[in-house]
């Protein structure tokens, strides 16, 4: 049974992260009706600025501010490479068919891999050791405390968020421009500033992400978020794409349904195939979602739309 | 107040808007009115900032406000109650009057008619005059009824306290009693000095509750003058009043 309880340590822990990958496909998704491929990029190029201050810093300062500098490096990049996606390969084509804007996501996501690998070159760049997390266990189920950092971080950014969305000018302003942009520009709502605030809020949120990630598995790699990126969508896909809240809930099945999977394969199947399987779940999740309830779990049903 | 000179606008690929000439003074209550098709929403549109003309030009208080945007135009206090209600279906009936006092709340502006305790008067105001929409406060828009989500695109346009309100069709597709109840808020929201440009397929009942008319036909302006005047003409009777 500890494995059991182990595995959803864990995969809650995975989940909180994709959660957060998966808030900025939906927020732009939302607003724009646009899959932004690019924004698993954006969270690698998070997470190598990060890792780039913390070997730059090393042991000069305290371990903690070195990750709070990384944490603020990595979003301020980020902030800034998503506003400029947003206004170079995304708002010429606001009109355009929406193949467009799709393939040019495609396009985005390349680029930035391939100037990533440029500055940091190809080969997997290991975290420096900043600070020995402490080991904790509870009822036999056993994480570290930056293990606990990271997923109490994550839930007080998604509580943050729901909060902001819900009750703010500027989050009532994305909820009405995602309903309806021409008659929220009508109310005096600035839709090309609100439109580009979402992608620089996804991009600060990815950072974040990006970083926890580094922290998680110690290491990051120009190609990392691919993969991240793509679970993340699917995350995002599950719960409903355009859903906030339904993002949150897809990224923490997404982690539990992975991590209960990598840690029963090997047993289910005899040994046959191993927990290096565990991509594949992601992806069979989509598949079904996609087949059974293509508007996700929370998603919106499109009847409401004027 | 409002001055329009040659407007025409072109809506992919057709020019619904053949060149119009328009005046709205301060205080007055004009309608347009016309058949389907005959260009007026896209005039509105166009007058909103919705749609950017082709050529002419629109003057508000003497600034040229040609081809500027919405958002900018709200803020010069022109707002539009937009045909076919055009709620936030999946905003509560309040969030959507509060996002109509959205540029009140904007910068510098925390202090009188932008603070939350008069934005919130002006939402018990929108409760008076509609207690249906009391009623459903916290409902989402989109589940009121078409002539509960008019009541609520009127009263939500209100709250950005404009000098012009343009309203789009704001009989469509509504019971008479109903009906009954909107215009009598309009004519009560011009008589507070609101200016009003209406546009109505209910000819009858626009010309009765405004001062001026304006009549269009296929992109153009071929009729003009005193309401009481139109209502009596012979050509309006006979393809706009069925007698």
């Amino acid at each position: 049974m500890d494995i059991f309880f182990q595995q959803i340590t864990n995969g809650l822990l995975l989940g909180s992260i994709y959660a957060l990958v998966a808030l900025g496909y939906t927020m732009v998704y939302g607003i724009l009706g646009l899959i932004n491929f690019a924004h698993g990029d954006i969270v690698m190029v998070g997470a190598l600025v990060a890792l780039s201050v913390m070997m730059a810093l090393g042991a000069s300062l305290p371990g903690v501010a070195v990750l709070l500098i990384a944490a603020g490096a990595a979003m301020v990049v980020c902030v800034v490479l998503g506003l400029f996606v947003e206004r170079a390969a995304y708002r010429p084509l606001r009109r355009a068919p929406r193949l467009a804007p799709l393939i040019t996501a495609i396009g985005v996501s390349i680029l930035i891999q391939y100037s990533a690998a440029l500055i940091w070159g190809k080969q997997y760049i290991s975290m420096p050791e900043l600070v020995k997390p402490a080991k904790i266990v509870i009822g036999g189920v056993q994480i570290t405390s930056t293990q606990a950092f990271i997923f109490v971080l994550a839930l007080s950014i998604m509580a943050a968020l729901l909060w902001f969305v819900k009750t703010s000018r500027m989050g009532r302003a994305m909820r009405a421009t995602e309903q309806n942009p021409d008659v929220a520009g009508l109310m005096g709502v600035d839709t090309t500033r609100v439109i580009a605030f979402t992608f620089a809020l996804g991009a600060a949120i990815g950072a974040i992400a990006g970083v926890m990630v580094v922290l998680y598995y110690g290491q990051g790699h120009y190609f990392m978020g691919f993969m991240l990126g793509l679970k993340a969508f699917t995350a995002a896909v599950l719960g409903g794409i355009g859903n906030i809240p339904g993002a949150m809930l897809g990224g923490m099945l997404l982690g539990l349904i992975e991590s209960l999977a990598a840690g029963y394969i090997g047993d289910i199947t005899g040994g046959l195939f191993g927990s290096n399987y565990r991509d594949v779940f992601a992806f069979l999740v989509l598949v079904l979602v996609l087949m059974l309830r293509p508007s996700g779990l929370m998603g919106v049903r499109s009847g409401d739309r004027a | 107040m409002l001055e329009v000179k040659g407007l025409r606008v072109a809506y992919g690929g057709i020019t619904a808007v053949k060149g119009i000439d328009l005046i709205v003074r301060a205080g007055e209550l004009v309608t347009l009115i016309g058949a389907n098709g005959a260009g007026k929403t896209t005039t509105l549109k166009a007058l909103s900032g919705l749609l950017r003309p082709a050529a002419g030009s629109v003057h508000y208080n003497g600034q040229d406000i040609t081809g500027k945007p919405a958002f900018e135009l709200v803020r010069l206090g022109i707002a539009l109650a937009p045909e076919g209600r055009g709620v936030f279906p999946r905003l509560t009936v309040e969030e959507n009057l509060e996002m109509g006092a959205y540029v009140r709340e904007g910068k510098g502006n925390h202090r009188d008619h932008g603070s939350k305790t008069a934005i919130a008067a002006d939402c018990e105001r929108a409760y008076t005059t509609f207690p249906r929409l009391a009623e459903r406060r916290k409902q989402l828009a989109g589940t009121l009824s078409g002539g509960e989500q008019q009541m609520l695109a009127i009263s939500r346009a209100l709250m950005c306290q404009p000098k012009l309100l343009l309203l789009d069709e704001p009989s469509m597709g509504l019971a008479p009693i109903v009906v009954q109840t909107i215009f009598a808020t309009i004519r009560a929201v011009a008589r507070e000095g609101v200016t009003l440009l209406l546009i109505e397929q209910n000819a009858r009942l626009a010309l009765q509750t405004c001062d001026r008319g304006y009549v269009m036909e296929s992109g153009t302006i071929t009729l003009s003058g005193e309401a009481k005047a139109l209502l009596n003409d012979e050509q309006v009777r006979h393809a706009y009043l069925g007698e």
